[in-house]
């Protein structure tokens, strides 16, 4: 599903953020990419979304070079990747349900089809009761768990959380944790980028260990060694 | 297609309501640049009015000498109406007009009238009163045909001469305040262009990440772009409707002093008269200038 060749990342100020990174994430994996802070973790996930572009090799996503795909075709990829993210990237000037809407009407779906799903989704979620919050109305966990409704509403091939526990306290991260592997479970693909050791200990799936922009480990039922 | 426009519109409405403070703001600043272009519109009105007053009060007045017979007179008067068709007006002035307006404007003057009964007889001359459009060369065509040997022995005098200075100068000052209107017209068009430009963009970097939100989670560049879009033709609307408003409310209760100072020119009567072209000079402007702006603005914050 997810293929890095020989990828290679160089800042304009000459740092080298990821060196000759090669893997393979097949459909329906649970990989978890864990390293310090500044490993280059966020990169990874953000190469993935298309949001940079690699200084040398390529990076495929269903078996198209992200590099050469037009902006049109992007927006289409992006539309089957749910993101989650450390600092949620919610619409702030929309309420917890149009946040949640915002996915199904950017993917053209019906106003029954949003009226139905969307208020299904945010019961399961726990935030019936704050549809018409906006999100700055709303705390640390229950802000992170509607990044996470908005990432799945739309059904996607693929979840990628970089560091969705960051803000998290252990209640709220053991939540965010078990949701995504309830997904994982249904056939979903997760990339999971975190610098938790308990949470990948616990998880025991594959591990994909970056230090200093280079893959260092990259074991089937890994734990956190750094 | 239409579900997608709805949505699109129903965003910009809701962010339009969400952000007051960004859309008071960026109406203030439209109305303000709206009313210099509406000023504009009205200082060419205005510049327009003075000018044709100025040369309507500009004539050629040809003396005929006391023995000229009427038919002669009105020979040269039809000369003259060949020569320059677009001539605005050829008045032929009797002996006995030219006394009567004469008595009428002196009738409260007694120390006048007295002089005039000492005389005995009728002093004035008949005259031809030639209005030209204020140009130069019709001037000079009247001119050419007062002189003609045929005509000129007809002719005790013809004021042209002192006044030809004096016409010369006008023309060349009507025509500078035309060339200085366009002039300013540009400068401050653009000035006010590049101030809602700026105040288009600061609204629309408030939503900046935003926008990049709205990428990384697939919307279109239509989908972002397009809000933002309406969001500004919203303000130029409201913008218009407000400037027009004011605009009105203005000429109304200036009109009574400018026609003080320029005697037949009314503000209101020619806000009234130009009311459509003037609502669609602030339509173009307003709503024309909003999108636009929002359009380079967004522009920018797309490449995501």
């Amino acid at each position: 599903m997810i293929k890095f060749e020989n990828v290679t990342k160089i800042f304009p100020d000459e740092t080298v953020v990821l060196q000759d990174v090669s893997f393979e994430i097949k459909e329906g994996e649970f990989v978890s990419i864990v390293g310090k802070s500044g490993a280059g973790k966020t990169i990874l996930v953000r190469l993935i979304l298309g949001l940079e572009t690699p200084t040398s090799g390529q990076v495929f996503f269903q078996g198209k070079n992200i590099a050469e795909i037009d902006s049109f075709e992007m927006q289409k990829i992006r539309r089957r990747v749910g993101g989650i993210y450390q600092d949620y990237k919610l619409l702030p000037n929309k309420t917890v349900y149009e946040n949640v809407a915002y996915i199904m009407e950017v993917e053209g779906k019906e106003k029954e089809e949003i009226e139905c799903e969307v208020p299904k989704v945010l019961e399961i979620i726990g935030l019936k009761d704050k549809v018409d919050n906006f999100p700055k109305e709303l705390s640390g966990g229950e802000q992170q768990r509607l990044a996470i409704a908005r990432a799945l509403i739309n059904h996607p091939d693929i979840i990628v959380a970089d560091e969705p526990t960051g803000n998290l306290d252990p209640y709220n991260t053991y939540e965010v944790i078990s949701l995504l592997e309830k997904v994982n479970k249904a056939g979903k693909t997760v990339v999971l980028s975190t610098h938790d050791r308990e949470i990948i200990n616990k998880l025991g799936k594959r591990v994909i260990t970056i230090e200093n922009g280079k893959i260092m480990r990259d074991e089937k039922e890994g734990r956190f060694i750094i | 297609m239409f579900t997608s426009f709805k949505r699109i519109f129903n965003f910009a409405l809701q962010d339009f309501s969400r952000n007051k403070g960004i859309s008071i703001a960026a109406i203030f600043v439209l109305v303000v640049t709206i009313m210099i272009v509406t000023g504009l519109f009205f200082f060419h009105g205005l510049s327009q009015f003075l000018i044709s007053e100025i040369q309507d009060r500009i004539d050629i007045t040809a003396y005929f000498k006391d023995d000229v017979e009427e038919q002669n007179i009105l020979t040269v008067r039809d000369e003259i109406l060949k020569m320059s068709p677009n001539i605005k007006s050829v008045e032929y002035v009797s002996k006995d007009q030219a006394m009567q307006v004469f008595n009428e404007k002196h009738k409260d003057n007694a120390v006048l009238a007295r002089a005039l009964e000492e005389v005995g007889t009728n002093p004035f001359l008949p005259s031809l009163n030639i209005t030209t459009n204020g140009d130069p060369v019709q001037y000079a065509e009247v001119s050419n045909v007062l002189q003609t040997a045929n005509f000129s022995k007809f002719i005790e005098k013809v004021d042209f001469s002192q006044k030809k200075a004096t016409i010369e100068k006008v023309f060349s000052i009507t025509s500078n305040i035309n060339s200085f209107g366009i002039a300013l017209s540009i400068i401050l068009v653009i000035l006010a262009m590049l101030v809602v430009f700026n105040t288009i963009k600061l609204a629309v970097d408030s939503s900046k990440e935003e926008i990049s939100t709205m990428r990384i989670v697939g919307a279109s560049d239509w989908f972002v772009r397009g809000p933002f879009i309406i969001q500004g033709a919203i303000y130029g609307f409201i913008a218009c409707i407000i400037s027009l408003l004011i605009s009105g409310i203005f000429a109304y209760f200036l009109s009574p002093k400018i026609g003080v100072i320029l005697p037949g020119f009314s503000a209101f009567g020619y806000f009234l008269s130009n009311i459509w072209i003037l609502i669609l000079i602030q339509l173009i402007f307003g709503i024309g200038v909003g999108v636009i702006s929002s359009f380079i603005v967004v522009k920018k914050y797309l490449d995501v």
